[in-house]
C-alpha cells in the first residue's frame, strides 16, 4: 500500500466499517467485533504512513475538484499525523470501553451509536489529513453533523435541548464566521492550500488580518473559546464513550487542531507573532482558560466538571498558538496528545463510576476508591497529567508552552499557566481525596459492604491502558517534540 | 435534419400533446403520454445545451420569417441551462405523480392535471426560448392560466381562494409587463429582444423607457415572488396538490427570474443601472426578504407553508446575486436558479410522500416519521442540508459564489445577511427534523409505512442530484460562469 492509498483507506476503512456495523446490527457480538476490527485496521493504516512522514515525506492525494481551482485534497504533515494517530489509536481503547459501558447500561439503539461513531472517526481523520482549508471545512462540518445523533442518543427532552445547543453553536459559528473567513481568504489570496509560512502574508492589511483572525478563531466553534463554549458542556448529555472520545479527543481536538493549522499554515507564525490581534486573542484565551477552571471548581456533576476542564485545556492550545513562537506551537501540538490521553482516562473513570454505581455527582463519591481501586488510581494518573506535574505526559507539553511564552518575553502568560495548574489541582484533587480518604456513606446505620465493585471488565481494561499511556508519554515527550519540529521550520 | 428544428420541438411538442390528453381522458394513458413528452423534452433540452456549448448561441426563425418581423427563438447558455432545469424537474415530477395525484385529485379530473401540466410546461419553455417580447407575453399567459387551474385542483377548498388570489395578482403582473413592453414598442418600433437591445440606447434616457423598466420589474416581480409582492405565493404553494407545488416551486419562479436577467442584461444592458438604480432597490428588497421570510418560515406550523416562505427567501438569494451586477454575482444568481430548483423540488416531493401516507403536512402530525418513513425523512434531512448550504451539497456551491461576489464588491452587509439567512434556515429545517425524529407517533395514530417505490425513486433522484451537483460542479459552475460573462459583457 502506497502512502497515498493509505490516506484514502484511513477514511475508507471506517466508512466501510460503518456499513458492516449496520449489516451486522442484529448480532451484538459480531457488531462489536466489527467495530474493534475496524478500529484496529484503521489505526494500522494510519500508522503505516508514519514512517514516511518522519522521513520528511508529505504524501498527498487529490480526490476531486469541488470548485474550479479548489480541490478536495489530503496531505499528511506531522501535526495531522499526530492527530490522526491519536484519534484512531484511542478509538480502539474507546471501542473496548464502549462494549462494557453500553451493555452495562442497557443503552438502546446501539447499532446507530456504533454506526455514527465510525463515521465521526472517518471525518476526524479527514480533518487531520486535510490538505487545504476547504477540505478541512468539509470534514469539519461532516464531523459536526454525524456527532449530533450521538449527542441526542437518549432522545430525552434534555438531550434534544442539548442537541440544539450543540448543533446551533457549531453550525452557526462555522457557517457564519469560519466560512466567511475562508471565502475572504480565497478572495484575497487565490489559494486555500496550507503552506509553510502562511498564505496571507502581504496579501491583506494589518486590520483585515486581525478581523480574519477573529473570524477564524470564533468560527472554529469546536475550539470552544468563551463565550461560544456552551455546546461542550451541553454535549455531556451523550453516553460517556461519546464524551470520552469525541468530546475530549476527536471533536474538540479537531477544533484546536484547526486553530493550529490556520495559524501555522494560513497566517504564518512570523506574520502573526506579536501583532495586536494575536495578543488580543491570547488575552481572550487566557480569560477562557482561567474562567472555565473556576466554573469547573463549582460544578458538582463530574462530567460537567470535566467538560469545563476541557474548555480550559483547549484554550491552553489556543493561547499557545496566539503566542506564536516555535516552542509554544510545538507545545500546543504536544498538548493535543497529552490532554487526549489524560482526559479520556478521566472520562472513562466517570463513565465507569456511573456504570457500576450510577453516581454522577462529585459529592456522592465518598470512599468510592475502596470499591473501585483501579478506576480511581487511573483517575489520579489522569489528574496529575492534566495539572501538568511529572511523571505524567502533561508536564512536558505545559513546559514547552510556558517556555514558548517566556521566549517571547510574555511572562504574564507563564503566570496564567501556573495559576491554571493550581486551579486544576483545586477541581481535581478533592475528587481523589473524597474517593480514598473519606468513609463510604452509611446506609441504615450500617457501613456499606467494602468489597470491590468495578465496572465491566472491558471498561476496566480500557481505563488501565489509557492511564498507562498517559504515564508512558512522559518518557517519549522528546521524540514527540522532534517529530513535530518540522511544522515550525520555515 | 431534426436537430435543426429542436428549438421549435422544445415548445411545440408539449403544446400539441396537451389537447391529446383531453381526448384520451383515461388517467393511465394521459400519464404515459405526459411522461413520454416530459422525457423527450428533457432529451431535447440536453441536446440543445450540448449544441450551444459546442457551437454557440442557436437562433431559429419560426416559419423562416426573419427577425424582426417574424418570431425568433434564441437559445444561449443561460436559456439552455434553464430549459434543462425545467424539463428535468418536469420529468421527475411526472414520474412521481400518479400515486400522489390519485390521492389528492378526484379520478375524473386527473386528466386535467396532465393537460394543464403540459400547457404550463409549454408556457415556461416558451418564455425561456423566445426572442420576442410579445411572444413572451403569450407564453406567460399560457403558463399562468394553466397554473391557476393546477393550483385550484388542490383538494382543500382553500386551494380555490389561493388560486383566485394568484389569478388576480398574476394578471396584474402580466398586464404590467405588457404595458412596459408597449411603451418600449412605442419608443423603438420593435418587439424583438435583440432588436430592442440595439435601438434602446438611443432613447434610453427618456422617461418612457424608465417607466417601462419599472412596469416590467414590478410585473415580473409579482410572478417570481419578489418581496413584498409575494403574498400570493405561500398559500398557492401550501394548498396546491403536492406534485404541482414541487413542479412550480422548482421551475415557475425560476423562469420569471430568467426574464429579469434577460431584460436587465440582454435588452437594457448593465449600464442601465447607472441611470436607474433598480439593482439597489432589488438588493435591498432581497436582503429584507432573506431575513424576514426566513424568520416567518420558522413560525409556520404547516411544512409546505414553511417551505413556501423559505422559497421567497431563496428567490431573494438569486436576486441578490443578480443585483450585484458583477460576473460572479450574476453567475451566483444563475447557479442558485438551478440549485434551488433541485433542493425545493426534492423537499416538496418529500412533502408529497408525507401527505400520501399521513394525509397532512402539519409539522405536529409528522411526529415519529423518522422511524416510520426512514427513507423519506432521510431525504428531507439531506435536501434540508442543501437548503442550509452544508458543504458537498448544491446549496454550498451557490452560497460560496454569492459570498465571493459580495466580498468582491465590498458589500459586507450582504455577505453577513446571506450567512445569517443560512443560520435561520438551520432553525426551520431542524424544527421539522426534531419532530420527525424525536417525537414518537401519537398513540392511536394509524400505522404508517414507507412511501411506495414509484415515489421514492424520483424523490431520491432529486436528492442525490443535490449531492452530485454539489461535488461535481463542472457543468453548473461552468455554464453559469460563461452565461454570466456573456450577460454582463465581460469577454468570456
Amino acid at each position: 500500500m502506497t502512502p497515498e492509498q493509505a490516506i484514502l483507506w484511513a477514511m475508507g476503512v471506517p466508512l466501510i466499517g460503518s456499513i458492516l456495523i449496520l449489516i451486522t446490527g442484529r448480532k451484538p457480538n459480531v457488531r462489536e467485533t466489527m467495530t474493534l476490527l475496524t478500529a484496529v485496521s484503521m489505526f494500522l493504516v494510519v500508522g503505516s504512513i508514519t514512517h514516511v512522514v518522519i522521513g520528511g515525506g508529505r504524501p498527498s492525494v487529490t480526490l476531486a475538484e469541488l470548485l474550479p481551482g479548489l480541490n478536495i485534497t489530503f496531505t499528511v504533515e506531522p501535526l495531522g499525523m499526530l492527530f490522526g494517530l491519536i484519534a484512531s489509536g484511542l478509538w480502539i481503547i474507546n471501542s473496548l470501553y464502549s462494549i462494557g459501558y453500553m451493555r452495562g447500561n442497557n443503552e438502546k439503539n446501539q447499532t446507530r451509536f456504533y454506526f455514527f461513531f465510525a463515521i465521526a472517526l472517518a471525518s476526524a481523520v479527514g480533518v487531520a489529513f486535510a490538505g487545504n482549508m476547504l477540505t478541512l471545512f468539509v470534514c469539519y462540518e461532516v464531523l459536526t453533523i454525524c456527532t449530533y445523533p450521538l449527542v441526542t442518543h437518549s432522545g430525552k427532552p434534555e438531550a434534544i435541548k442539548s442537541g440544539r445547543t450543540y448543533m446551533g453553536i457549531l453550525l452557526s459559528t462555522s457557517i457564519g464566521l469560519q466560512l466567511l473567513a475562508i471565502i475572504w481568504t480565497w478572495q484575497a489570496t487565490g489559494t486555500l492550500d496550507f503552506r509553510e509560512g502562511g498564505i496571507l502574508d502581504g496579501k491583506v492589511s494589518g486590520g483585515v488580518l486581525g478581523i480574519l483572525l477573529f473570524l477564524y478563531m470564533y468560527g472554529i466553534g469546536k475550539a470552544a473559546l468563551m463565550p461560544i463554549h456552551r455546546w461542550l458542556p451541553a454535549a455531556m448529555v451523550a453516553p460517556t464513550p461519546v464524551s470520552a472520545l469525541l468530546h475530549a479527543v476527536a471533536v474538540v481536538k479537531a477544533g484546536v487542531f484547526t486553530v493550529l493549522k490556520v495559524i501555522i499554515y494560513i497566517f504564518g507564525i512570523e506574520t502573526l507573532q506579536g501583532t495586536g490581534a494575536a495578543m488580543l486573542l491570547a488575552a481572550v484565551a487566557s480569560m477562557t482558560l482561567l474562567f472555565a477552571s473556576v466554573v469547573a471548581i463549582r460544578k458538582d456533576n463530574l462530567k460537567a466538571r470535566l467538560a469545563y476542564s476541557t474548555v480550559s485545556h483547549l484554550s491552553y492550545i489556543v493561547l499557545a498558538s496566539a503566542i506564536a513562537t516555535g516552542t509554544s506551537i510545538i507545545g500546543g501540538g504536544m498538548h493535543i496528545a497529552m490532554h487526549a490521553f489524560g482526559k479520556i482516562t478521566l472520562f472513562f473513570c466517570a463513565g465507569a463510576i456511573y456504570t457500576a454505581h450510577h453516581l454522577t455527582l462529585v459529592s456522592q463519591l465518598d470512599g468510592i476508591g475502596r470499591k473501585m481501586p483501579f478506576t480511581m488510581a487511573a483517575f489520579l494518573v489522569g489528574s496529575i497529567s492534566l495539572i501538568g506535574l511529572p511523571p505524567m505526559g502533561g508536564a512536558w507539553s505545559k513546559f514547552h508552552m510556558m517556555l514558548g511564552a517566556a521566549n517571547a518575553d510574555l511572562l504574564i502568560f507563564v503566570g496564567v499557566w501556573m495559576l491554571s495548574s493550581i486551579l486544576s489541582a483545586v477541581y481535581l484533587f478533592p475528587i481523589i481525596g473524597r474517593a480514598f480518604f473519606r468513609p463510604l456513606p452509611q446506609t441504615d446505620g450500617q457501613a456499606a459492604a467494602a468489597g470491590i465493585q468495578e465496572a465491566p471488565l472491558p471498561s476496566v481494561i480500557a481505563i488501565c491502558i489509557a492511564a498507562i499511556g498517559t504515564f508512558v508519554l512522559f518518557f517519549y515527550a522528546g521524540d514527540l517534540a522532534n517529530f513535530l519540529s518540522p511544522i515550525v521550520k520555515s | 435534419m431534426i436537430s435543426a428544428h429542436l428549438p421549435t420541438w422544445q415548445v411545440v411538442l408539449p403544446l400539441i400533446c396537451a389537447p391529446l390528453c383531453v381526448v384520451l381522458r383515461r388517467t393511465q394513458a394521459t400519464w404515459l403520454l405526459s411522461l413520454a413528452v416530459s422525457w423527450v423534452s428533457f432529451a431535447i433540452a440536453l441536446a440543445l445545451l450540448q449544441q450551444v456549448a459546442a457551437t454557440g448561441t442557436i437562433t431559429y426563425f419560426l416559419g423562416n420569417w426573419p427577425a424582426p418581423w417574424g418570431i425568433e427563438y434564441k437559445v444561449d447558455m443561460l436559456a439552455a441551462l434553464v430549459l434543462v432545469l425545467v424539463t428535468g424537474i418536469g420529468s421527475v415530477c411526472i414520474f412521481f405523480a400518479p400515486k400522489s395525484i390519485q390521492a389528492e385529485i378526484p379520478g375524473d379530473r386527473a386528466y386535467l392535471f396532465y393537460t394543464m401540466y403540459l400547457l404550463t410546461l409549454t408556457g415556461l419553455l416558451g418564455i425561456v426560448i423566445t426572442g420576442d417580447a410579445f411572444n413572451l407575453f403569450v407564453f406567460l399567459e399560457i403558463s399562468s392560466l394553466s397554473t391557476y387551474v393546477l393550483i385550484s385542483l388542490g383538494d382543500s377548498r382553500r386551494a380555490m381562494t389561493a388560486a383566485f388570489r394568484y389569478l388576480i395578482l398574476g394578471t396584474v403582473g402580466a398586464t404590467f409587463y405588457v404595458i412596459g413592453v408597449g411603451m418600449m414598442y412605442q419608443m423603438t418600433g420593435t418587439l424583438n429582444l435583440a432588436d430592442l437591445a440595439e435601438r434602446l440606447p438611443a432613447v434610453a434616457d427618456t422617461k418612457t423607457i424608465l417607466v417601462a423598466v419599472g412596469f416590467i420589474t414590478v410585473g415580473f416581480g409579482l410572478k417570481l415572488g419578489l418581496f413584498p409582492v409575494h403574498v400570493w405565493l405561500p398559500n398557492a404553494y401550501a394548498f396546491a396538490p403536492s406534485v404541482v407545488t414541487a413542479f412550480l416551486a422548482a421551475t415557475a419562479t425560476k423562469v420569471s427570474v430568467y426574464v429579469f436577467l434577460r431584460f436587465y442584461y440582454t435588452v437594457l444592458g448593465a449600464s442601465t443601472f447607472d441611470k436607474l438604480p433598480v439593482n439597489e432597490f432589488l438588493l435591498a428588497l432581497s436582503l429584507i426578504a432573506v431575513i424576514t421570510m426566513s424568520a416567518v418560515a420558522i413560525f409556520q406550523n404547516n411544512a409546505k407553508r414553511l417551505l413556501a416562505y423559505s422559497s421567497v427567501a431563496q428567490v431573494g438569494y438569486i436576486l441578490i446575486g443578480i443585483s450585484l451586477v458583477t460576473a460572479t454575482g450574476v453567475a451566483a444568481g444563475i447557479l442558485h436558479i438551478f440549485n434551488h430548483g433541485l433542493m425545493k423540488g426534492a423537499l416538496f416531493l418529500v412533502m408529497a410522500c408525507v401527505f400520501y401516507r399521513i394525509k397532512s403536512v402539519e409539522i405536529a402530525d409528522m411526529a415519529g416519521l423518522g422511524k416510520a418513513m426512514p427513507l423519506t425523512m432521510a431525504a428531507f434531512v439531506l435536501a434540508g442540508f442543501s437548503l442550509i448550504g452544508v458543504p458537498l451539497t448544491v446549496g454550498f456551491v451557490s452560497k460560496w459564489y454569492l459570498i465571493i461576489a459580495a466580498i468582491e464588491t465590498q458589500s459586507w452587509v450582504t455577505a453577513a445577511l446571506v450567512l445569517l439567512g443560512s443560520l435561520l434556515a438551520i432553525i426551520y429545517v431542524w424544527k421539522v427534523v426534531e419532530v420527525a425524529y424525536f417525537r414518537p407517533r401519537p398513540d392511536g395514530a394509524t400505522a404508517v409505512t414507507e412511501a411506495p417505490m414509484i415515489m421514492l425513486i424520483p424523490m431520491w433522484v432529486l436528492v442525490l442530484s443535490n449531492i452530485y451537483f454539489g461535488v461535481n460542479t463542472d457543468l453548473t459552475v461552468g455554464t453559469a460562469m460563461s452565461a454570466a460573462k456573456a450577460l454582463v459583457g465581460v469577454a468570456p
